[in-house]
């Protein structure tokens, strides 16, 4: 229910923002198909903590500044290899491990790994990953599991996770 | 105060091009399917990532930022995704990663010694 309430909030604030009009009639007919969306929604049940993470706002927005920081080094460091005359690279297959206890969590390191320039990942099979480096100091980064860390201070184990450990929440993310 | 916002905007559109150029510029020279991947993350991150941006200084506060906020969250959120497709779809076709370095122990691919062809 508070997944729904909160789908309805987005969905009407995308509308208003996507749209600049203001006249009664195109605001109600915004209304309503906010409702029906909805509706759609809730009947494909599709509506969940994985759908529309609600859980995990805060959190999200400190990790982004530090992937964008990420980003932009990964960036540079890929730039200078491709224009450099010999082009030094070394491209490996390696597997890391993701200590993230739900699917979500796996999903968000593995598009962040996929996201940075000079690693991506190739396969998923459950907790391993395997990443395709494009020289041995993205691998060596990735290696170091700081982003590993940095996701799953993001993934707050929600609710119906049962094998969590009983951390106090927020207790491990200082 | 505009000066300066021109400037920043201009500089980020000046960025976004240049690594939009070398992105390109990575897709042709890099050997093989998923080293030119690589290429591709440059484009979609920093290339389209600094020039939204820059754009984005050029809009103001108006509804035309917003939706350039959009923009950029949903190519941020998808473009993993497909990237990711396209590595699998690679892999389960029967393209081996071309590998300088080989793994030692078990390789997480059967793709050790196809790197000699």
């Amino acid at each position: 229910m508070l997944h729904a309430f909160s789908l309805g909030l987005v969905l009407l604030g995308l509308w208003l923002m996507l749209s600049g009009f203001f006249t009664p009639l195109l605001l109600s007919l915004g209304v309503a198909s906010v409702i029906a969306v909805v509706w759609i929604a809730h009947r494909m049940d599709v509506i969940d903590h994985e759908g529309h993470p609600i859980h995990l706002t805060f959190r999200a927005f400190l990790y982004w500044p530090w992937l964008l920081k990420e980003i932009i080094l990964a960036n540079i460091a890929v730039a200078r290899v491709i224009i450099s005359r010999e082009m030094p690279i070394q491209p490996t297959v390696f597997g890391v491990t993701a200590t993230q206890k739900t699917d979500l969590g796996h999903v968000i390191y593995a598009n962040s790994i996929t996201l940075t320039p000079g690693t991506v990942t190739i396969d998923i099979d459950k907790d391993n990953l395997s990443v395709h480096a494009l020289t041995t100091d993205a691998a060596e980064n990735l290696k170091t599991g700081e982003m590993d860390r940095h996701v799953t201070e993001v993934e707050a184990h929600p609710k119906t996770d049962k094998s969590a450990p009983n951390t106090a929440p927020g207790g491990p993310a200082q | 105060m505009d000066i300066v916002l021109e400037i920043l905007s201009w500089g980020l559109l000046a960025v976004g091009s240049v690594f939009l150029i070398i992105g390109g510029i990575g897709l042709i020279r890099l050997p093989d399917v998923f080293a030119r991947m690589h290429g591709a993350g440059i484009i979609e991150t920093m290339g389209a990532g600094a020039v939204l941006s820059g754009l984005m200084i050029q809009g103001g506060l108006s509804i035309v930022t917003i939706k350039l906020v959009l923009i950029v969250i949903f190519i941020l959120f998808t473009s993993p995704t497909a990237t990711h497709a396209l590595a699998r779809a690679a892999l389960h076709g029967g393209v081996r990663p071309r590998q300088t370095v080989t793994p030692k122990g078990k390789a997480p691919t059967k793709g050790g010694e196809s790197s000699k062809t």
